[in-house]
């Protein structure tokens, strides 16, 4: 096994009943490395996440955390990790100290010995810290949970989709947040539905339905992404997506925003050109006056939905 | 004609303002995006509008009914899903729709009808036995929003609706947004995927309990001198004081 490895798994297949929930997945993650797993709700990040945390066995296929078994050494990983489940585990009925202290007991430590760890984060919740957790913010619950998952110093930790249903800033402060326990040399492995949050990793694993699609850095999928892309905008957008995907050219068209993004069936540079020039000949046809067409590099979404079949 | 309409609505808890002098209108058949940050007061307003919460101050209309005193028919006339709470997972995708649709007043011939035709629509007609628990989050998410606007109501209200939802069913969801406001009906949703808010024909931002911004994408973009409705959301939202 490759030392420089916290966590390798190695063909993990799991079932619940008739779903495969996990297929066939073989994944090394480096020491230090921030890294992704993008899919959406069913791709089975979760599951993959309860296996490396040894709280549920693989059907089949090796994994380890720390050069550790996940089943014959679960003893020791949990001392090991960290984690944040996706759904808010901590006691309800305690304040925010109070569980803060018990995880620290738990784990044989104090909250002042790795107070330099929590500080950031727990510095925007101590004014609360007599408050119970029930009563807490989802914002400040989240905040909590990763001191809680921190307060041991683990080597890794695993975050389980912390930023969903969080708005647009306070998930770029949460990554910001991350950058930093990053710098104190701690592995993280962090799941979202979030395909923007896709570039803050050093590395991503594309998910669905229990497959990986693909892993690289952000870059490298991105640069994978083999058509040309191009976003097509007008007055009337939803007329415009209408009439793109009826245009005989068109190899894909999604609604992204402010744009639509088109590929086209044709793939080589020199044929290109004279489709996109059919293309503007067809919407003037149409009736359109105020088209643009410009070239776009694509984003971790295109490649996603270009690797996802029609659903 | 107006379906939503608040002039000042306000709602306090003790002596927290969740929601600070509201005032706005959403017209028939139009999409509008109420957009802040966690903590904003989002969901307090549209608990009122929704006739869920009454009102510490402030006048609200839905599809015509008052917010103090006709609770009961706005509930009769709108439609509410959210990410957390859509369908019934342990009941059958026929049973949610013969629940849902008796709920509000569908019944025999009418209902058989409209539950043909709403798995038709989505191409469930297969699934019309299987649990909704069984169902992958998007389809669910789209039957649930089918069930939604099943009676036909004024306006619907969408608590993120599509949140960890995969990249090509969120758009098919919008889709169905899309023709619901082609019939006439309102579409009130809330969402934080940015890419979203340009779908809508306005958009309001709330800050600390007040909407700070109310226009369309297009407009919103100009006056805040941004390339996408991302890059205006974070101009405003950083601008909050208050933690959630």
């Amino acid at each position: 096994m490759n030392k420089s490895n916290t966590i390798n798994l190695s063909g993990i297949h799991k079932n619940y009943g008739k779903v495969n929930a996990l297929q066939d997945i073989s994944l090394d993650i480096k020491s230090g490395e921030l890294f992704g797993l993008i899919g959406p709700d069913g791709a089975g990040k979760t599951t993959l996440f309860r296996i490396l945390t040894t709280l549920l066995l693989p059907d089949s296929g090796k994994a380890s955390v720390c050069g550790l078994d996940v089943v014959r050494d679960y003893r020791e990983i949990r001392r090991r990790v960290g984690y944040m489940p996706g759904r808010f585990s901590l006691y309800q009925d305690l304040t925010v100290e109070e569980n803060l202290t018990f995880f620290a007991t738990v784990f044989n430590t104090t909250i002042e010995e790795n107070y330099d760890l929590i500080r950031d984060i727990y510095i925007q919740i101590e004014p609360f810290k007599t408050r119970k957790a029930g009563k807490l913010s989802g914002g400040m619950k989240q905040k909590l949970a990763l001191s809680c998952a921190l307060i041991h110093r683990p080597e890794v930790l695993f975050l389980d989709e912390p930023t969903t249903g969080v708005d647009p800033v306070s998930r770029v402060e949460f990554w910001d947040m991350l950058d930093r326990l990053k710098q104190q040399g701690i592995t993280i492995l962090v799941s979202t539905p979030y395909m923007d949050e896709a570039s803050r990793c050093d590395r991503i694993a594309l998910m669905r339905t229990g497959k990986c699609l693909s892993v690289d850095t952000p870059a490298g999928i991105r640069s994978t992404f083999s058509r040309l892309l191009l976003a097509v905008r007008s007055a009337s957008m939803y007329r415009l997506l209408e009439d793109l995907r009826a245009f005989p050219g068109t190899y894909s068209c999604y609604a992204f925003g402010d744009a639509h993004h088109l590929t086209l069936k044709e793939e080589s540079d020199a044929g290109v050109s004279s489709v996109v020039s059919g293309l503007e000949t067809y919407l003037q046809a149409k009736g359109y006056t105020d088209v643009s067409i410009e070239s776009i590099k694509p984003t971790i979404e295109d490649c996603f939905m270009a690797l996802q079949p029609e659903a | 004609m107006n379906v939503i309409e608040t002039e000042n609505l306000t709602k306090r808890f003790g002596n927290f303002t969740a929601v600070d002098h509201i005032s706005f209108t959403v017209g028939e058949g139009e999409i509008f995006g109420f957009l802040g940050a966690n903590g904003a007061g989002k969901t307090t307003a549209m608990r009122m509008l929704c006739g869920l919460s009454v009102p510490t101050s402030g006048e609200a209309h839905v599809a015509g009914f008052d917010v103090y005193r006709e609770t009961e028919s706005i509930k009769k006339h709108i439609g509410y899903m959210s990410q957390k709470f859509s369908l019934y997972g342990d009941l059958k995708v026929w049973e949610n729709i013969r629940l849902f649709g008796g709920i509000y007043g569908l019944s025999g011939k009418q209902l058989a009808a409209k539950t043909d035709e709403l798995l038709r629509v989505l191409s469930l007609e297969s699934e019309r036995n299987t649990l909704v628990d069984a169902l992958p989050l998007g389809w669910k998410q789209k039957l649930a929003f089918s069930v939604a606007v099943l009676h036909e109501p004024r306006v619907v209200f969408l608590d993120e609706p599509t949140g960890g939802v995969d990249p090509v069913t969120r758009r098919q969801f919008w889709e169905l947004i899309y023709q619901a406001a082609e019939r006439g009906i309102t579409v009130f949703v809330t969402t934080h995927y940015m890419d979203e808010a340009e779908y809508c024909n306005r958009v309001s931002i709330m800050v600390d309990g007040k909407i700070e911004a109310l226009d369309s994408p297009q407009a919103l973009k100009s006056t805040f001198q941004a390339k996408n409705m991302n890059e205006v959301f974070h101009a405003l939202a950083r601008k909050a004081k208050r933690g959630e």
